[in-house]
């Protein structure tokens, strides 16, 4: 008998781990990412838009796709960081790496503070808090025109060499490579994070939250901490913004913003990370297509591909992750298959 | 100060009537529609088109803005909405902000990005004296309006047939099939009804609250607001709840100018902290 219950939870846990295991593709998508440093020399700032805009994403997925967050105002952890990353460039070191983790502190701390304001209420009183909060940020960096610049946004950020040696150039050469760092060791720590069992315990509570506190996880501690997290992310990824353009302007904090991720997010597919950094591939390449054909009205073409993704479903478009080699998915077709020959 | 009071109960009246659709939508149906603010820039681009372009006068424009973005709110219901009652909050956020994006767009493209002007008929604009109060004939003509508006709502929801199968519709969908009542039909005939109301408070406000291609998103705060904070419990919450927003908002920009919209979202923030489900929340609803 306790044998058998050996084999069981050995076997869950060998079920654990492979779905914690690199996968050749993930590797495949890195090489690319450097890849792109030496054949595209003059994409340079899109592919640095892209990549702050995919952490911005995985930042999000963090509460959306692992704590089942419906957040409208993820915007305000991005423009807090690259608020707080061009302030302390400006008023206190204008060295990056310093400058990023102060960002990161500054936004961290916000979201645990309003972490606890997502814990009571439906979706709707989450969405609305969420979106409050946002409007909140947005208000006071508007009105505090003497620390912010007020609606001219912040200009000014200078900045010293990364680490001492490496200068910001001017095709963004460096900054791209800065970013790229970034996001390939952030993304190492939210794996980390999300198979851990910290990660496995937030997904039973958003599959269902009375089930996971009666097996004895409290679902309040878990989502601040993940709030926190994804709060800290959202900060480096707007720190990066402000770093990279030297530049910071309220548009960070406006709505479009949270709606941007979202849909970058929804396009990428939630809930296994790289949703977000194919989002933000997918996205930015749409965008920049779209706002050449039709240069003021990209919006519109964004608002329908929203809806037809929501009509179609979302779960069927993003059907194609299980065609990446060695996915989890693409293992369980194979078995269902097996097992469907089997019976036979 | 009895002008502020009498300028606030004015607005608040109007955000009413533009939230109190989405108060049964998003309230009552449970169904998050991001989107209603397109249906009033709807009302009041219609208005807009038909005074400055056609030279309708205005009294004729009210209800033609209501019955307009009604069937616009009917066409659409039965064509998306519909499809998405029973899908996801996620899905419905990214589903309404898509068409919000779209409408924006769409107005920018045929009407421009400028703000709209209509000239009110004469009768209509200026103010005069009553017991020291100074009052706008216009915001006179919406208060009545409105009250008007909310006494017959009231009415049709608690006193009608259709009141009543619209109560049991979202109160149990399955019992009230089982009824014989036509859930599918009944909701659609709110929904153009929230609608239309959306369209018409739409077409009052051009005046009040300006119009450009933002509209909806830059009103979509408030009519969050009225929805949440008053509650879904009947359409008295959302009632008081504008009156307190309309009032603050107005006191607030009068007084304290510099902290801007800062008190309202701190204030709806602290309400729902402490009372998730708004002011007057019921018991039993969805």
């Amino acid at each position: 008998m306790s044998g058998e219950h050996n084999n069981a939870s050995m076997e869950a846990i060998r079920l654990l781990k492979r779905t914690g295991r690199w996968q050749i593709w993930e590797f495949a998508l890195w090489l690319v990412a450097i890849a792109a440093i030496f054949v595209l020399p003059s994409q340079m700032l899109i592919l640095t838009e892209i990549a702050i805009l995919a952490l911005f994403a995985i930042s999000l997925d963090l509460i959306l796709g692992y704590a089942g967050i419906v957040s409208l105002g993820h915007t305000a952890f991005f423009g807090l960081g690259a608020y707080a990353a061009g302030l302390f460039a400006v008023h206190v070191s204008s060295e990056p790496i310093v400058g990023l983790l102060a960002a990161a502190l500054v936004s961290g701390l916000f979201g645990f503070l309003t972490s606890f304001l997502v814990l009571r209420g439906s979706d709707l009183t989450r969405l609305m808090t969420t979106f409050g909060v946002a409007m909140l940020l947005a208000e006071v960096v508007n009105q505090a025109a003497w620390l912010t610049g007020g609606a001219d946004g912040l200009s000014g950020v200078m900045l010293n060499p990364i680490l001492g040696y490496f200068e910001f150039d001017l095709w963004g050469r460096t900054s791209y490579i800065y970013c790229l760092i970034v996001l390939v060791v952030l993304t190492y720590v939210a794996r980390r994070i999300v198979n851990s069992p910290f990660g496995l315990s937030l997904k039973a509570i958003k599959r269902n939250q009375r089930r996971a506190s009666m097996l004895g996880i409290s679902p309040t501690r878990r989502i601040v901490a993940i709030y926190t997290i994804s709060a800290a992310y959202a900060g480096i990824a707007g720190a990066l913004l402000t770093q990279t353009t030297s530049f910071v302007s309220p548009d960070v904090l406006a709505f479009h913003r949270s709606a941007e991720v979202l849909l970058v997010l929804v396009i990428g597919g939630v809930g296994y990370l790289y949703g977000g950094v194919f989002g933000a591939v997918l996205f930015s390449i749409l965008r920049n297509w779209l706002s050449v054909i039709t240069p003021q009205y990209w919006m519109f073409w964004i608002g329908l591909v929203l809806i037809i993704i929501v009509l179609v479903g979302r779960e069927r478009l993003t059907r194609w992750q299980a065609l990446l080699p060695g996915s989890a998915r693409n293992r369980q077709a194979r078995m269902q298959h097996a097992v469907a020959e089997e019976s036979k | 100060m009895l002008t502020i009071l009498f300028d606030g109960i004015a607005y608040g009246m109007l955000l009413f009537v533009l939230a109190c659709g989405l108060s049964v939508t998003l309230g009552l149906m449970n169904f998050v529609n991001l989107a209603h603010g397109a249906f009033a820039m709807a009302g009041g681009y219609i208005t807009v088109i038909m005074m400055n372009r056609y030279g309708i006068s205005f009294y004729w424009c009210l209800p033609a803005a209501f019955i307009l973005t009604a069937l616009i709110g009917v066409v659409l219901e039965r064509l998306l909405y519909r499809r998405l009652y029973s899908a996801s909050h996620l899905d419905q956020v990214l589903f309404s902000i898509g068409l919000v994006f779209m409408s924006i767009a769409a107005i920018d493209y045929f009407m421009g990005g400028q703000q709209q002007l209509i000239n009110l008929p004469p009768e209509l604009s200026g103010r005069f004296g009553f017991m020291g109060v100074d009052i706008g004939r216009y915001r006179l003509f919406i208060i009545v309006i409105c009250t008007v508006l909310t006494i017959a709502l009231q009415l049709a929801l608690t006193r009608t047939r259709f009141g009543s199968q619209l109560r049991a519709a979202v109160d149990d969908g399955r019992v009230a099939r089982g009824m014989g009542i036509n859930v599918s039909v009944i909701f659609a005939l709110t929904f153009a009804l929230g609608s239309g109301l959306a369209g018409l408070g739409g077409a009052l406000g051009t005046e009040l609250l300006g119009l450009d291609p933002n509209f909806p998103l830059k009103y979509l705060i408030y009519f969050m607001i009225v929805v949440t904070v008053g509650g879904t419990s009947s359409i008295t919450g959302p009632f008081i709840a504008a009156l307190l927003l309309g009032i603050a908002d107005v006191a607030g920009k009068y007084y304290v100018p510099q902290l801007g919209a800062f008190i309202i979202y701190a204030v709806m923030i602290l309400v729902l902290i402490l009372r998730p489900h708004g002011l007057f929340s019921r018991e039993g609803g969805r």
